[in-house]
């Protein structure tokens, strides 16, 4: 008996501890679900089970708050932020990961820096060039100014990458008479692609929560995203807060990014390591 | 790292890093420049072409005999120390928690992956509808956390989680843990899932105790993964700004930097004083970072 | 894949983002656009009365739906009118913000000359700075008590006259209830979360004991008045006993939902609270009365917040006449009576509290015109620019007492040195 219980004991201790922790993650997320599901007069009496569900909340909330056109937005901003990261980041990676120059590792702590910037520090000073440039209240403002949040660690990791990269590849395209253009988009590129698949992803998760910016630059509901039209949905009266729709909003909101978390879980992970492990 | 052929021009290098470094320019270090030039102006949203020069004087004046600027505003002072606390302690805990929770992953067990999985759930969720989900969950009258509970037996009275000063804090804490956790357990784990197995296997048979083997062996093990998240965990709690906002709004008890930087800009229209509380939340980063490096590398050594 | 991603993707994408933002679309006439109301029946009674003005002169105009919270819309003005910007002609603004918005407005003066006076007087002084009026009056609001005239009946209490009836009866009728069964019973709520209604309730309860208005007309500041001490001791020990621990987050909706779910005894709020109090699904229909907010003691005075809507042209409107014409249609006598019937906004103009169909739609606006008069304005006009900051200061002080983190008297003190603050930065 006593063999016995040293082997199940600590099983079972795990067992428990998994419980609770998967408790503690995923309640919230199961809560703000059943709420989505419940009709907004009986939002006022909490309970853990829709006894009569309704999807009253999903239609209200795409549409009188047109948040399909929310979700659009993000889409389309946190793809083109990951696609010019990935863009401008890939080539600087080639330098500061394989060519030797004068103040190279200067410049790579210099844009470690840039990720300690606070936003509200840049805040005024983005909103000028905004105007500067005529952005205010369009995508491509918020596209911009997500590249302070995503460049700094997208070049970081891409360039550790880059540096282990085997020098023998490089030196046979050379031979071949390869220019360092074809050198970074023909030969390194597809050698890059797990890399760039977490870094990419890291990316677009930081695009699509963006909220400061997005609250500053826009203006229109058309052109709003996701996070910032989930802060300001608001009922029939002026001071109303509808929970129901808001949780409905975040349910659609947090399901995709789920999804995409889950099938892509081992390449974020690695991404994050690179950083963690080669920096 | 291995030889680089020094045939490549340095001139191709910084071609190739131009763009980079334009888009940088003109999203971080411009802006960042502007904050720092009106940090010493007192200018105003309601003439931005119309200032003056007053030095350090958002920071630090004497008028008479009384001390005026950021570092004697008390509220400032109270943010500052908001800040820090919010800081130190949900970075202790996440770190704690998160090793925690790497290691119960990552033993044999069945489901794992689904495990891993419902792990980042939390972290991939926007701040924002994090925090309107705990706001609603933690509403005093209408709100399940109170009224779970009060079914338990744990209170016999609604508590009202985000109205008085210590709770709140403590609210925004709790929420900020849950969300973060899972990006330290996800560091750990992987540096511990490239940990040699030959280490465990030795101490398992010389009968040593597992938490032994945990101090003795692991944590060396995992520290640069360890002092990764860390780091960027406390640059991130240091800058916190949509939680705070979203979760309490413009409560003093839990204001952080971030918050009070952006009511002088925008609520206040005072260009000046929040340039200047930008440029000290700014500094600060920088001071803790550099003292986190600085403290850290005699441990690096060691090994 | 990663290989052809770059260029080929990357055309398609900004062609999406060029195209999807709504580039204005060349119109007959002027197009003007208009921020006014953010949701429900108060957007669609502006969208109506935005078209209808359209058509009447041939212009286009588009709503611009803003944040609800106001001191999120608040931000989005001042950024977009510090940057010059002619995004938005027409702005709604709140009634303490003409001396914080004041130089990018346009002068309406000589527009509205005809017609300022049939607006209440009060609100004109309140739009005018230094000589011009930036905002005409669009609708008015005063803080109001509202109670359960079957629990008042019930327990055989007269509506009251004094905060100190009110805590009375409130007390007497929260024991009772509860030992009756009903456990969730409160006494009072009111808003108490540190937010601009904040302000408005101290404000009220500080006035009406004769405590001043934190600063005075000449710009004084009056923080530590002893009677502003004893208003706040008593609003403190309301807290945990009249009235739950959570209405120090309490916003209008918050206290609105425990009232009309049948929770309190007294609720101070807004007029538009009576409407939803009144509706198909409320379970007090029938059971509210309206007052004017209690009296500080005997020598005390009734006490309610001014508040209300104003609207304004911006100063860098690319059409100021048509965007002026836009706030003549909107606030004229015929708009605000629709707008009074359909959505129980009260209006800005006299004669309209004695109109026959405004009053039966709405009754307590006769009996209660004399509170929506005599309103009492918030510190905006001594303070002009800084206005926001002396309010945060205010909520701050309040909410710490409330909270019991100060004693009354030591959170007026703090009030008054945060005052100073200010006045050394802004010498109002």
């Amino acid at each position: 008996m006593n063999l016995r219980w040293r082997h199940i004991a600590p099983r079972v201790g795990i067992a428990l501890l998994w419980l609770v922790l998967a408790l503690f993650l995923l309640l919230p997320f199961y809560y703000a679900l059943v709420s989505s599901l419940r009709p907004s007069a009986e939002i006022f009496n909490p309970a853990w089970w829709p006894t009569a569900p309704t999807l009253e909340n999903y239609r209200a909330v795409m549409e009188e708050q047109s948040f399909g056109r929310n979700i659009l937005n993000s889409v389309v901003v946190a793809t083109a932020v990951v696609a010019l990261s990935l863009g401008l980041g890939v080539f600087a990676a080639y330098s500061l990961g394989r060519v030797r120059f004068a103040g190279r590792r200067l410049l790579l702590y210099t844009i470690l820096g840039v990720s300690m910037f606070p936003q509200v520090a840049v805040l005024s000073g983005l909103f000028e060039i905004v105007r500067l440039f005529g952005l205010y209240d369009s995508l491509l403002a918020l596209v911009f100014s997500n590249m302070i949040l995503t460049l700094p660690f997208t070049v970081w990791v891409l360039t550790a990458f880059m540096r282990d990269l085997p020098v023998e590849i490089e030196e046979a395209a050379i031979m071949d008479g390869a220019t360092p253009w074809h050198l970074v988009t023909r030969i390194f590129l597809p050698l890059m692609a797990p890399a760039m698949v977490a870094t990419g992803l890291l990316a677009f998760i930081a695009a699509w929560n963006e909220f400061l910016f997005a609250l500053s630059f826009t203006l229109s509901n058309t052109q709003r995203t996701v996070p910032v039209a989930i802060a300001l949905i608001t009922g029939a009266s002026e001071y109303e807060l509808p929970w129901g729709n808001i949780m409905a909003a975040s349910a659609i909101v947090t399901v995709p990014l789920i999804v995409l978390v889950l099938v892509f879980q081992r390449r974020l992970v690695a991404g994050l390591t690179a950083g963690a492990v080669k920096g | 790292m291995a030889a680089t052929p020094d045939r490549r021009p340095a001139r191709t290098a910084w071609l190739f890093l131009a763009p980079m470094l334009l888009v940088l320019a003109l999203v971080a270090v411009w802006p960042l420049a502007r904050t720092l030039f009106f940090s010493i102006t007192n200018a105003t949203l309601i003439d931005l072409s119309a200032y003056d020069f007053i030095g350090a004087g958002n920071f630090l004046a004497r008028e008479g005999d009384e001390w005026f600027g950021l570092l004697t505003d008390p509220q400032w002072l109270r943010a500052l120390r908001n800040t820090l606390l919010f800081a130190v302690v949900s970075v202790s805990i996440e770190t704690v928690l998160g090793v925690a929770i790497a290691l119960v992953v990552n033993a044999h067990l069945p489901g794992r992956g689904l495990m891993r999985a419902a792990m980042l759930v939390p972290w991939a969720i926007p701040t924002v509808v994090s925090a309107k989900m705990w706001a609603w969950m933690l509403h005093d009258q209408f709100g399940v956390v109170n009224d779970l509970l009060m079914g338990v037996g744990i209170i016999d009275a609604p508590v009202a989680w985000l109205g008085s000063a210590g709770l709140a804090m403590a609210s925004l804490i709790a929420v900020d843990v849950w969300k973060a956790t899972p990006f330290v357990a996800m560091l750990v784990l992987a540096a511990l899932q490239t940990l040699p197995r030959d280490c465990y296997e030795a101490a398992r048979v010389d009968g040593i105790s597992p938490v032994k083997v945990f101090f003795r062996v692991t944590l060396p093990l995992i520290r640069p993964a360890l002092a990764v998240a860390v780091i960027f965990r406390l640059l991130d709690a240091l800058r916190m700004f949509d939680l705070a906002y979203v979760l309490t709004g413009a409560n003093e008890a839990t204001m952080t930097l971030s918050v009070h930087a952006r009511e002088q800009l925008v609520s206040f229209q005072d260009v000046g004083y929040g340039s200047a509380a930008s440029t000290a939340l700014f500094f600060i980063i920088v001071l803790v970072t550099a003292v986190y490096v600085a403290a850290l590398r005699p441990l690096g050594r060691e090994r | 894949m990663p290989a052809s991603r770059s260029p080929r993707f990357i055309l398609p994408l900004l062609l999406v983002m060029f195209a999807l933002p709504a580039k204005h679309a060349a119109a007959a006439g002027a197009r003007v656009t208009v921020a006014c109301g953010a949701i429900g029946i108060e957007l669609t009674l502006c969208r109506e009365a935005a078209q209808e003005w359209a058509q009447q002169t041939g212009n286009t105009v588009s709503i611009v739906n803003t944040p609800n919270s106001s001191s999120d819309r608040f931000a989005l003005y001042v950024q977009l009118l510090a940057s010059r910007s002619p995004e938005i002609d027409v702005l709604q603004i709140d009634v303490v913000w003409p001396g914080m918005l004041a130089p990018h407005l346009a002068d309406l003066t000589a527009a509205f000359a005809d017609r300022v006076d049939a607006h209440f007087p009060a609100l004109v002084e309140n739009n005018t700075v230094d000589g011009r009026l930036v905002a005409v009056p669009w609708f008015v609001d005063a803080g109001l008590l509202y109670y359960r005239t079957d629990l008042l009946e019930k327990h055989g209490f007269a509506p009251p006259r004094t905060w100190q009836d009110l805590t009375r009866i409130a007390t007497t009728i929260q024991q009772r209830e509860r030992a009756a069964g009903h456990q969730g019973m409160w006494g009072l709520v009111f808003q108490g979360k540190p937010y601009e209604g904040l302000t408005c309730d101290a404000l009220e309860w500080v006035a009406s004991h004769g405590g001043g208005t934190f600063i005075d007309d000449t710009g004084r500041i009056t923080a530590e008045h002893p009677q502003a001490v004893a208003a706040l001791d008593l609003a403190a020990g309301w807290v945990g006993r009249i009235s739950p621990r959570g209405v120090l987050n309490y916003d209008e909706e918050a206290s609105r939902g425990v009232f009309q779910t049948g929770n309190a005894v007294f609720m101070r709020n807004w007029p538009y609270a009576w409407a939803l109090a009144q509706g198909e699904d409320s379970p007090v229909r029938g059971k509210v009365g309206v007052i004017p907010l209690p009296r500080g003691g005997e020598d005390g005075r009734h006490a309610g917040t001014l508040g209300g809507w104003q609207l304004a042209v911006s100063r860098y409107s690319r059409h100021p006449e048509a965007a002026m014409d836009l706030v003549r249609h909107l606030t004229s006598a015929q708009q605000q009576k629709q707008r009074a019937i359909r959505g129980a906004y009260n209006p800005t103009i006299i004669a309209l509290y004695e109109d026959p169909e405004v009053l039966a739609a709405n009754p307590f606006f006769g009996t209660l015109l004399p509170t929506f008069i005599n309103a009492l304005p918030r510190p905006a006009r001594q303070t002009g620019a800084h206005y926001n900051q002396v309010s945060a200061a205010i909520w701050q002080s309040v909410h710490a007492v409330l909270s019991g983190d100060l004693t009354a008297s030591e959170g007026m003190e703090r009030l008054g040195r945060s005052l100073q603050r200010i006045r050394h930065r802004a010498r109002w």
